[in-house]
Protein backbone atom coordinates (compact mmCIF):
# COMPACT_ATOMS: atom_id res chain seq x y z
CA UNK A 1 0.00 0.00 0.00
CA UNK A 2 0.86 3.76 -0.68
CA UNK A 3 2.20 5.53 2.57
CA UNK A 4 -0.11 8.82 2.68
CA UNK A 5 2.32 11.72 2.84
CA UNK A 6 1.91 13.94 6.10
CA UNK A 7 -0.51 16.70 6.32
CA UNK A 8 2.54 19.35 6.72
CA UNK A 9 5.59 20.03 4.94
CA UNK A 10 7.39 23.13 5.11
CA UNK A 11 10.56 23.26 3.25
CA UNK A 12 13.07 26.50 2.72
CA UNK A 13 15.75 25.49 0.24
CA UNK A 14 18.03 26.47 -2.39
CA UNK A 15 16.77 24.00 -4.62
CA UNK A 16 13.67 24.84 -7.47
CA UNK A 17 10.51 22.63 -6.94
CA UNK A 18 8.19 20.73 -9.10
CA UNK A 19 4.42 22.05 -8.55
CA UNK A 20 3.22 18.78 -10.45
CA UNK A 21 5.13 16.53 -7.68
CA UNK A 22 3.49 18.80 -5.33
CA UNK A 23 -0.11 18.94 -6.60
CA UNK A 24 0.11 15.31 -6.65
CA UNK A 25 1.38 15.31 -2.81
CA UNK A 26 -1.80 17.16 -2.18
CA UNK A 27 -4.20 14.69 -4.10
CA UNK A 28 -2.79 11.34 -3.63
CA UNK A 29 -4.66 9.05 -1.31
CA UNK A 30 -6.59 12.04 -0.34
CA UNK A 31 -10.46 11.12 -0.99
CA UNK A 32 -11.25 14.04 2.14
CA UNK A 33 -10.23 17.18 0.27
CA UNK A 34 -12.76 18.83 -2.76
CA UNK A 35 -10.76 21.58 -3.03
CA UNK A 36 -6.82 22.01 -4.03
CA UNK A 37 -5.54 25.54 -3.95
CA UNK A 38 -2.04 26.68 -4.89
CA UNK A 39 -0.30 29.57 -5.54
CA UNK A 40 3.28 30.16 -7.24
CA UNK A 41 5.43 33.40 -6.44
CA UNK A 42 7.89 33.92 -9.05
CA UNK A 43 10.90 36.37 -9.62
CA UNK A 44 9.43 39.59 -11.88
CA UNK A 45 11.64 41.36 -14.26
CA UNK A 46 10.57 44.89 -13.00
CA UNK A 47 9.87 46.19 -9.18
CA UNK A 48 9.91 50.34 -8.68
CA UNK A 49 10.38 50.90 -12.12
CA UNK A 50 13.99 49.42 -12.69
CA UNK A 51 14.91 46.30 -14.70
CA UNK A 52 15.73 43.58 -12.29
CA UNK A 53 18.79 41.15 -13.08
CA UNK A 54 18.72 39.00 -10.30
CA UNK A 55 17.58 38.06 -6.86
CA UNK A 56 19.10 37.14 -3.47
CA UNK A 57 16.99 35.60 -0.84
CA UNK A 58 18.23 36.00 2.28
CA UNK A 59 17.01 34.25 5.70
CA UNK A 60 17.63 33.24 9.43
CA UNK A 61 17.88 29.70 9.56
CA UNK A 62 15.63 28.47 12.65
CA UNK A 63 13.38 31.01 13.14
CA UNK A 64 12.33 30.67 9.55
CA UNK A 65 11.07 27.07 9.97
CA UNK A 66 9.64 28.16 13.22
CA UNK A 67 7.55 31.37 11.73
CA UNK A 68 6.52 29.24 8.83
CA UNK A 69 5.29 26.49 11.17
CA UNK A 70 3.66 29.14 13.06
CA UNK A 71 1.51 30.32 9.87
CA UNK A 72 0.33 27.20 9.03
CA UNK A 73 -0.58 26.48 12.57
CA UNK A 74 -2.65 29.21 12.72
CA UNK A 75 -4.18 28.67 9.78
CA UNK A 76 -4.80 25.73 10.72
CA UNK A 77 -6.96 26.84 13.40
CA UNK A 78 -9.13 29.26 11.12
CA UNK A 79 -10.22 27.10 8.37
CA UNK A 80 -10.80 23.33 8.27
CA UNK A 81 -7.92 22.23 6.36
CA UNK A 82 -6.67 18.64 4.58
CA UNK A 83 -3.03 19.18 3.66
CA UNK A 84 -0.49 21.77 3.37
CA UNK A 85 2.73 22.05 1.58
CA UNK A 86 5.23 25.07 1.82
CA UNK A 87 8.14 25.48 -0.07
CA UNK A 88 10.31 28.84 -0.30
CA UNK A 89 13.23 29.01 -1.88
CA UNK A 90 16.16 30.52 -0.56
CA UNK A 91 19.97 31.95 -2.10
CA UNK A 92 20.69 33.62 -5.98
CA UNK A 93 17.73 33.66 -8.56
CA UNK A 94 16.79 34.93 -12.23
CA UNK A 95 13.92 36.32 -13.85
CA UNK A 96 11.41 33.97 -14.20
CA UNK A 97 12.40 31.30 -11.49
CA UNK A 98 10.34 30.10 -9.02
CA UNK A 99 10.24 31.76 -5.36
CA UNK A 100 7.74 30.40 -3.05
CA UNK A 101 4.83 27.49 -2.86
CA UNK A 102 1.74 27.50 -0.73
CA UNK A 103 -0.53 24.79 -1.70
CA UNK A 104 -3.28 23.26 0.58
CA UNK A 105 -6.14 20.94 0.74
CA UNK A 106 -9.54 21.08 2.01
CA UNK A 107 -13.04 19.56 1.79
CA UNK A 108 -14.44 22.65 0.18
CA UNK A 109 -12.99 25.68 -1.97
CA UNK A 110 -14.06 28.51 0.83
CA UNK A 111 -10.91 27.35 2.92
CA UNK A 112 -8.92 26.75 0.82
CA UNK A 113 -8.88 29.81 -0.87
CA UNK A 114 -8.53 31.87 1.88
CA UNK A 115 -6.01 29.65 3.60
CA UNK A 116 -4.01 29.74 0.64
CA UNK A 117 -4.26 33.87 0.76
CA UNK A 118 -3.99 34.09 4.76
CA UNK A 119 -0.66 31.86 4.65
CA UNK A 120 0.82 34.03 1.82
CA UNK A 121 -0.30 37.56 3.02
CA UNK A 122 1.41 36.50 6.39
CA UNK A 123 5.01 34.77 5.17
CA UNK A 124 5.53 38.14 3.18
CA UNK A 125 6.12 40.03 6.21
CA UNK A 126 6.38 37.65 9.49
CA UNK A 127 8.82 35.17 8.23
CA UNK A 128 12.18 36.22 8.52
CA UNK A 129 13.06 36.51 4.17
CA UNK A 130 15.08 39.79 2.99
CA UNK A 131 15.12 40.17 -1.06
CA UNK A 132 18.21 42.02 -2.76
CA UNK A 133 17.65 42.94 -6.43
CA UNK A 134 20.29 43.58 -8.83
CA UNK A 135 19.26 46.28 -11.32
CA UNK A 136 19.61 48.33 -14.10
CA UNK A 137 19.13 51.36 -14.06
CA UNK A 138 17.87 54.50 -15.57
CA UNK A 139 18.95 53.71 -19.05
CA UNK A 140 19.56 50.58 -18.43
CA UNK A 141 23.73 51.10 -18.12
CA UNK A 142 24.72 50.77 -14.73
CA UNK A 143 24.01 47.67 -12.49
CA UNK A 144 23.04 48.46 -8.81
CA UNK A 145 22.54 46.45 -5.84
CA UNK A 146 19.82 47.49 -3.60
CA UNK A 147 17.65 45.83 -0.34
CA UNK A 148 14.05 45.56 -1.73
CA UNK A 149 11.92 48.26 0.69
CA UNK A 150 9.07 46.21 3.03
CA UNK A 151 5.74 47.80 1.47
CA UNK A 152 2.66 49.32 3.36
CA UNK A 153 0.45 47.27 1.00
CA UNK A 154 1.70 44.25 2.96
CA UNK A 155 0.66 45.74 6.03
CA UNK A 156 -2.41 45.98 4.63
CA UNK A 157 -2.75 42.67 3.59
CA UNK A 158 -2.48 41.57 7.37
CA UNK A 159 -5.23 43.88 8.49
CA UNK A 160 -7.41 42.60 6.68
CA UNK A 161 -7.36 39.04 8.63
CA UNK A 162 -6.75 40.68 11.75
CA UNK A 163 -10.08 42.82 11.21
CA UNK A 164 -11.86 39.38 10.41
CA UNK A 165 -11.10 37.35 13.38
CA UNK B 1 27.45 40.58 27.66
CA UNK B 2 24.38 40.18 24.96
CA UNK B 3 25.17 38.88 21.52
CA UNK B 4 22.72 39.57 18.32
CA UNK B 5 22.91 38.26 15.38
CA UNK B 6 22.44 40.86 12.69
CA UNK B 7 20.83 40.20 9.02
CA UNK B 8 20.03 41.51 5.44
CA UNK B 9 20.17 45.36 5.07
CA UNK B 10 21.24 46.25 8.94
CA UNK B 11 24.16 43.64 8.31
CA UNK B 12 25.37 45.66 5.45
CA UNK B 13 24.69 48.93 7.30
CA UNK B 14 26.47 47.75 10.96
CA UNK B 15 29.06 45.52 9.41
CA UNK B 16 28.75 42.89 11.21
CA UNK B 17 26.58 39.57 11.10
CA UNK B 18 27.50 38.78 15.02
CA UNK B 19 27.75 41.96 17.21
CA UNK B 20 28.92 40.95 21.10
CA UNK B 21 27.34 44.21 23.30
CA UNK B 22 28.90 44.89 26.55
CA UNK B 23 26.21 45.57 28.65
CA UNK B 24 24.33 44.27 31.31
CA UNK B 25 21.61 41.40 30.98
CA UNK B 26 18.79 40.88 31.75
CA UNK B 27 18.07 44.25 29.87
CA UNK B 28 15.00 45.19 27.86
CA UNK B 29 15.00 45.50 24.17
CA UNK B 30 14.41 49.43 24.20
CA UNK B 31 17.36 48.98 26.24
CA UNK B 32 19.32 46.75 23.95
CA UNK B 33 18.24 49.39 21.06
CA UNK B 34 20.23 52.45 22.88
CA UNK B 35 23.00 50.78 23.58
CA UNK B 36 23.55 49.36 19.84
CA UNK B 37 22.17 53.27 19.36
CA UNK B 38 25.41 54.21 21.22
CA UNK B 39 27.80 51.97 19.53
CA UNK B 40 26.28 52.62 16.07
CA UNK B 41 25.81 56.04 16.28
CA UNK B 42 25.81 56.90 12.31
CA UNK B 43 23.00 54.14 11.84
CA UNK B 44 20.75 55.45 14.71
CA UNK B 45 18.19 56.30 12.56
CA UNK B 46 17.74 52.89 10.95
CA UNK B 47 18.13 51.40 14.40
CA UNK B 48 14.78 53.06 15.74
CA UNK B 49 11.30 50.99 16.54
CA UNK B 50 9.77 50.03 13.16
CA UNK B 51 12.87 49.92 11.25
CA UNK B 52 14.91 47.66 13.23
CA UNK B 53 12.78 44.61 14.54
CA UNK B 54 14.11 42.28 17.42
CA UNK B 55 14.02 38.95 17.43
CA UNK B 56 14.00 36.81 21.10
CA UNK B 57 14.86 33.25 20.73
CA UNK B 58 13.60 33.19 17.09
CA UNK B 59 10.22 35.00 17.99
CA UNK B 60 9.80 38.30 16.74
CA UNK B 61 9.03 40.75 19.79
CA UNK B 62 6.29 43.75 19.62
CA UNK B 63 7.08 44.90 23.13
CA UNK B 64 9.64 47.39 23.23
CA UNK B 65 9.85 46.13 27.73
CA UNK B 66 10.61 42.45 26.58
CA UNK B 67 13.39 41.38 29.06
CA UNK B 68 16.38 39.80 27.41
CA UNK B 69 18.81 37.46 29.32
CA UNK B 70 22.04 36.49 28.35
CA UNK B 71 21.18 32.90 27.22
CA UNK B 72 18.68 34.62 24.89
CA UNK B 73 19.09 33.98 21.31
CA UNK B 74 18.67 37.93 20.27
CA UNK B 75 18.22 38.78 16.37
CA UNK B 76 18.13 42.47 14.60
CA UNK B 77 16.81 42.38 11.58
CA UNK B 78 14.71 44.87 9.30
CA UNK B 79 10.99 44.19 8.06
CA UNK B 80 11.13 41.24 6.26
CA UNK B 81 10.21 41.09 2.35
CA UNK B 82 9.82 37.23 1.54
CA UNK B 83 7.22 35.37 -0.90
Amino acid sequence: MTLQPPADSILVQSDDFDVASEYQQLCTNNPDDGAVVFFVGRVRDLNDGDQVQQLELQHYPGMTEKALGSIVADARQRWQLGRVRLIHRVGPMNVEDQIVFVGVSSPHRGNAFDAAAFIMDFLKSRAPFWKKERILDGQGQTQSERWVEARDSDQQALQRWQADS
Amino acid sequence: MIQVLVFARLRDQLGEAVINLDMAAPARVHELRAALQQAYPSQADALNPGKALIAINQVLSHDEDAVITDQDEVALFPPMTGG
